[in-house]
């Protein structure tokens, strides 16, 4: 089920990609956004990683990727080198959110960034109601093993990206754990949302 | 059963035909050592060529006799089932040009003169060694190499052949390497040319047929052998432990573990090293400098049609993984494939010749996936 959910989320991140798009992936993991987008969009595909197994399951991918900390920046890469440069559920695991987002406007054009929503409202009763750090499919970890560091909300994203001039350009609510997530109502995205996806630019 | 290898030379360069040097000078007849494991497939597109470092030679894999003590300097990484695959791939490794394991060199014989050519044979260049490789390629009758690799100079050579013939290799694997050498790299270099020269019996290079300067060879070995460990490696390795006492002798002999191995590293090498080859090889790894001759990294790179991977280790401080990064980043600039693998290892610049599983499942899956992406 875990890979219905990825493959739909790959799906409205490759909706946001034009064809042919230079890419840089953050935490490209074992590299399965980059072979649909170099698959479905034809991108020239770069990712980042910081795991040596991942960095071989690129390999076996024949994905090209940079073993290297993403939290110290994006060193040498040239100020808008890259149309886009995603940051796919790795957001909330970095040490310097702020600055990694900084990075990547930087070096890209533009920005997509798709994290798991902490106002979504089953994590908010878990808390309200049962007192303890709320564990979801989504979220499975618990407080002392969690690599989630840094716990966002959409409104939470949105508040920074105004304080510090970022321009969401899309904003994309998802929900529907099951097969495909719908786009939901923005008034309550910050409720109803599991997940959220941004195209943001400087 | 042993797997027998056997030397193969290739001469080219006859007059007038010589090879012209990068310094304009030119060298011929010029002879190339070399072997190949494996076979080369009906279409000749399944060659990787090996490039050896400072001190190594043609003998990659396999055994030379059933005598043979050791097998070849990579053979860890070369044969039936290994990351070069002999069952896929044809293997081929050749000696560099100026050095003194069969290829031409300061001690090979100059034909005009009857005599070796010692200090009178021309300083050459990575470029150079690289001309020298491409000859025997063109020789063997592969225009284009599956594969190239090559670990500390022996990256070297692989970038140069990647910015300088890059229709003719698809792609290029980088192991503990530099587009330049660091000041501390060539201050290392230059000490162990400074041992030899300070040797009385080195007399301006014309020690052939007499005593060979083996004390100033011998330290630079050691030297050198100091640079491709680790403080980590030798503490593992070595400690403080004494060898073959329980106390200090209060001499000048020696005492320690680590200066009996590297008495015994220099005193091996004396036997199968020319010193003069040792002057040429460290300066044509001090000359080379990519982004001095191309202006940028990004401009040496921008031409290149390979697919690259870049190998470094986390404990190598003579050829450090930053060095490897800037390479990268500078083919990422540029929009070309490239992976970057940085393996945790405590063994130092050496661990390319040591660290056989992680090498072993980034090349092998690396190179699986070359034709495909490169087609």
């Amino acid at each position: 089920m875990i890979n219905t959910i990825r493959s739909s989320l790959f799906d409205y991140i490759a909706d946001l990609v034009e064809s042919k798009a230079k890419v840089l992936d953050l935490g490209c993991g074992k590299g399965e956004l980059l072979e649909t987008l170099i698959r479905e969009k034809n991108v020239v595909g770069h990712g980042i990683d910081i795991n040596e197994e991942n960095i071989i399951e690129c390999i076996k991918k024949g994905i090209s990727v940079f073993q290297g900390n993403i939290d110290e920046g994006l060193l040498e890469y040239r100020d808008k080198s890259y149309d886009y440069v995603i940051l796919s559920q790795t957001l909330q695991v970095v040490h310097k959110p702020l600055f990694v987002i900084n990075e990547m406007l930087r070096v890209g054009k533009k920005g997509i960034i798709c994290f798991p929503n902490f106002g979504y409202w089953k994590i908010r009763l878990q808390l309200f109601f049962k007192g303890q750090m709320p564990r979801t499919k989504r979220i499975p970890y618990e407080w002392y093993n969690t690599p989630n560091i840094h716990h966002v909300t959409i409104k939470d994203f949105k508040h920074t990206c105004k304080k510090y001039g970022i321009r969401i350009v899309k904003e994309i609510p998802l929900s529907g754990s099951q097969k495909r997530r719908n786009i939901l109502y923005a008034a309550c995205s910050n409720l109803l949302a599991e997940d959220a996806l941004f195209l943001i630019e400087s | 059963m042993k797997q027998i290898v056997k030397t193969q030379y290739y001469e080219f360069g006859q007059p007038p035909d010589e090879l012209t040097l990068e310094s304009g000078q030119t060298l011929g007849p010029i002879t190339v050592a070399y072997e190949t494991y494996g076979r080369l497939n009906a279409d000749k597109s399944n060659t990787i060529l090996i490039c050896h470092a400072l001190s190594g030679d043609a003998h990659a894999a396999f055994w030379h006799s059933e005598e043979d003590r050791k097998p070849g300097w990579w053979d860890i990484m070369i044969g039936p089932g290994k990351a070069f695959d002999t069952d896929k791939y044809f293997i081929v490794c050749s000696n560099i040009l100026g050095g003194c394991m069969g290829t031409t060199g300061p001690s090979s014989i100059n034909p005009k003169t009857k005599k070796p050519y010692a200090l009178s044979f021309p300083v050459i260049t990575i470029s150079d060694m690289v001309d020298v490789q491409k000859k025997l390629i063109d020789f063997l009758g592969i225009k284009r190499l599956y594969s190239m690799v090559g670990g500390s100079m022996g990256g070297m050579q692989v970038i140069d052949w990647a910015i300088r013939y890059p229709s003719a290799v698809r792609s290029a694997i980088v192991v503990a390497a530099t587009s330049r050498l660091s000041a501390q790299g060539i201050a290392f270099n230059a000490v162990g040319r400074n041992a030899i020269c300070s040797d009385p019996s080195w007399s301006n290079g014309n020690y052939y047929g007499k005593t060979a300067p083996e004390k100033g060879l011998a330290v630079a070995r050691m030297i050198g052998h100091i640079t491709y460990l680790s403080e980590e490696s030798m503490h593992q390795k070595f400690g403080r432990r004494l060898q073959n006492k329980t106390d200090y002798g209060f001499d000048f002999s020696t005492d320690f573990e680590i200066e009996s191995y590297l008495r015994y590293q220099g005193e091996t090498f004396v036997g199968r090293f020319d010193a003069n080859s040792y002057l040429y090889i460290t300066k044509a790894v001090d000359y080379f400098d990519v982004e001095k001759k191309y202006g940028s990294l990004a401009a040496a790179f921008s031409d290149t049609q390979s697919k690259f991977l870049f190998i470094s280790y986390s404990s190598d401080w003579l050829f450090p993984p930053s060095q490897s990064k800037e390479m990268v980043k500078a083919l990422m600039n540029n929009n070309k494939e490239v992976t970057y693998c940085e393996i945790s290892s405590a063994y130092g610049h050496d661990a390319f010749l040591l660290e056989k599983e992680q090498q072993t499942n980034i090349i092998a899956n690396f190179l699986a996936k070359v034709k495909e992406t490169t087609a």
